[in-house]
């Protein structure tokens, strides 16, 4: 008989052995569907796991990760900090859209106007957009005691309409012939977020995300509102009496993950999307959620993660085109790491014990 | 080295590589890029036919690569790229999301061939293609306004742009013109493919009345809504959704990609592909009438064909005075026939439909 028996400590080793272990098992369980499509099962795995990073055309896949890991990395760790609480900010994508709106909105405000200032504007405007659109289910979480897990993702679906609205509406590209989309700030040079260096994949949202990790770093491993994020989650009756306040601690991690939410958005739109489109949004919130919790809540585990995930988003389109896999195959894929990262994490507190239950 | 010149100088080198393994093997590498999965029954459904054919056409001598479910923006770009890194000699981008990427993209290939769906912005190497499926939609607008006995005709509308605003206009002149009493009551789905809204909007406008349900969304969702309400009839919307035949589908419009992608699959091959604008209708058979079922009185029926012939042979148009926008001005004088930039930019309802355009 096997039971599962709660350890009396957590256990160190399996928290850091867990991605590992998923990843592994993601690769192999993923390789046996791959070959029950009918494809081979090793080179499907390489295809997605070595092309973008060592094959023959890795030079411009490299940069790309960047591009696609950034985004979900300066998400991610605002999530994390409200995870690390118990509080649940499920509403990222919509914050992301949001800080998109509002960025692109002071920039297409200044059209043609070219100067330096349009630029730094634009990322205040990004992050007070994302900060705001959290806020609302803060404010009714703290005054009211809503469920902050059901309003901010409802506000997720707010949000994708107000963005078709901008779309055809107010952002609308006045030379775009009556088609929605707003203008293309790729061709504006002061609200452009360009390469840094070109051909680097390099931009100004790469670079906030870089330091939103070392930021969230030392927040918890130094500062006070730190230990007060790590002491609530894992004992909160201890947390009220060492006198952390949980009302200003909710405010601030929902605040965060809103304000890193919509300057992902805005680096965004102003720089590899380029304009505020009815399907800008591609789900980075959602998949955020994936990167920190595969990151162990851990900013460095965060960044290593949302490069894996961006890895797995380029592999698996180079494996769809150069093998013909399905692009459901891909989804099952990622998917499968999500499970198999919690099935694993379960050995973090529990161990396997074989055997009769002994008699007390 | 800039990025440009960077991407140029291997594509020129995979150009070579490519060129020596064309006179190798004589195959010319076709990529797609589609924006929904291959088995969505509609829009991407039938772009994946026509890329089947170009195969089956050329046999071995052509070679295709598709990816699926691709998001407009920076993961197009990506995809592209690497097809056009991977040796692709024309490539297909089809949605409209993709214009801004196409351009992009195909500047940085100056060697590789790109054609976008429903676009307006080419290059030398960037061509356009759609199809005039307002002509389909007035056919149906002529038996909805025959088969509707509650005079109300219910349309779920994707996003209120051109394309969608001209199909609403089109099958509303028709309908108007065989039932004056009629009514048109339109729901913005705000999506191409999404069953779950697709079927609330159909039964809202069920609930409202509506015994004919028209779509510009690519699901049979509708279809479906419209079987279990009974007595409603529905049009098939990109592909022919012929399991809901004979009722509630009782006809279709069917996007017929193949004869353009194999041609232009052909000009490559041949190399005299140059940038173009193609916009082909019901003549061409880009359009496709879906076939109508017995539900529909032989008469309609044959009105319907009687109709569809004259648009294919060009005799009749159907945007031709006289016609009044909403408001009340005029739109086209007695006999006069709207040109193809009005069309293709047209953002306001004829007279006598009801309701906003919002934005």
């Amino acid at each position: 008989m096997i039971r599962l028996e709660k350890r009396p400590q957590p256990s160190q080793a399996f928290s850091w052995a867990t991605p590992l272990l998923a990843v592994l098992a993601t690769m192999f369980f993923g390789g046996l569907l791959f070959a029950a499509l009918g494809k081979d099962p090793v080179s499907s795995i390489i295809t997605i796991f070595w092309e973008p990073l060592f094959g023959s055309n890795a030079f411009y896949y490299r940069p790309q990760l960047l591009i696609k890991g950034a985004p979900l990395v300066l998400i991610a760790i605002g999530l994390s900090l409200g995870f690390k609480a118990g509080i649940w900010n499920i509403g990222a994508e919509g914050q992301y859209i949001i800080g998109a709106i509002f960025g692109a909105a002071v920039g297409l405000a200044f059209y043609p106007a070219q100067s330096v200032f349009i630029f730094p504007l634009m990322i205040l405007a990004g992050a007070l957009g994302g900060w705001l659109w959290a806020m609302i289910p803060a404010v009714l979480k703290v005054k009211f005691g809503t469920n902050e897990i059901l309003v901010s993702l409802m506000l997720v679906y707010v949000a994708e309409q107000f963005l078709a609205s901008m779309a055809l509406g107010v952002l609308k590209n006045p030379e775009g012939f009556g088609f929605p989309g707003s203008r293309n700030l790729q061709q504006y040079a002061s609200a452009h977020n360009g390469e840094l260096i070109a051909g680097s994949g390099m931009h100004w949202g790469v670079v906030a995300a870089f330091i939103a990790v070392i930021f969230a770093y030392v927040l918890l491993a130094r500062h006070r509102l730190g230990f007060a994020i790590r002491v609530t989650g894992e004992a909160p009756r201890a947390a009220k009496f060492s006198g952390v306040n949980p009302t200003r601690l909710v405010l601030f991690c929902m605040g965060t993950s809103g304000l890193l939410a919509g300057l992902a958005g805005m680096f965004e739109v102003a720089g590899p999307a380029g304009q505020i489109t009815i399907d800008f949004n591609v789900g980075y919130g959602f998949t955020a959620i994936i990167v920190a919790f595969l990151g162990r809540l851990h900013p460095i585990g965060i960044l290593l993660a949302g490069g894996l995930m961006a890895l797995t988003y380029i592999g698996g389109d180079i494996a769809q085109s150069q093998l013909g896999l399905p692009a459901a195959a891909i989804q099952v894929f990622q998917g499968m790491l999500l499970f198999f990262l919690l099935a694993f994490d379960l050995f973090t507190n529990y161990r396997l014990r074989f055997g009769h239950r002994e008699v007390a | 080295m800039k990025l440009s010149t960077l991407l140029a100088s291997a594509a020129l080198a995979l150009g070579l590589a490519g060129g020596a393994y064309a006179d190798a093997h004589g195959k010319t590498k076709v990529g797609f890029v589609f924006v929904g999965p291959v088995g969505d029954g509609g829009w991407t459904y039938e772009h994946n036919q026509g890329r089947l054919a170009v195969e089956k056409e050329f046999g071995d001598k052509v070679e295709t690569v598709f990816v699926e479910s691709v998001a407009e923006g920076p993961d197009s770009e990506r995809v592209m790229t690497q097809m056009a890194l991977d040796g692709a000699d024309l490539i297909f981008t089809t949605s409209f999301g993709y214009m801004d990427p196409t351009i992009n993209i195909a500047a940085k290939f100056p060697d590789v061939k790109f054609e976008h769906a429903t676009g307006y912005k080419r290059a030398d190497n960037v061509s356009t293609y759609s199809a005039r499926f307002y002509e389909g939609r007035a056919i149906q607008g002529h038996i909805a306004g025959k088969m509707t006995k509650s005079n109300v005709i219910g349309y779920i509308g994707s996003f209120p742009i051109p394309e969608v605003i001209r199909g609403i206009n089109s099958a509303y002149i028709h309908a108007k013109k065989v039932n004056p009493d009629v009514e048109f009551k339109i729901v913005w789905a705000y999506t191409w493919f999404d069953p779950a809204k697709e079927a609330d909007a159909a039964k809202v406008l069920i609930e409202q009345g509506a015994d004919v349900i028209l779509q510009h969304t690519d699901s049979t969702a509708p279809q479906a809504a419209a079987q279990e309400a009974g007595n409603v009839i529905t049009f098939g919307q990109a592909s022919d959704m012929a399991q809901y035949a004979p009722m509630p589908r009782v006809s279709s419009i069917i996007d017929n990609w193949a004869p353009y992608y194999i041609a232009r699959t052909k000009a490559v091959m041949d190399g005299t592909w140059t940038s173009t604008d193609t916009w082909d209708g019901i003549g061409a058979g880009m359009v496709g009438i879906g076939e109508i079922t017995d539900a529909v009185p032989a008469e309609v029926k044959e009105e319907a064909l009687a109709l569809k012939a004259s648009i294919a042979d060009g005799s009749y148009h159907p945007f031709t005075g006289p016609l009044k926008k909403q408001d009340g001005s005029d739109f086209l004088a007695e006999g006069e026939t709207a040109d193809d930039g009005t069309l293709a930019g047209m953002n306001f309802y004829v007279e006598g439909i009801t309701g906003d355009i919002p934005n």
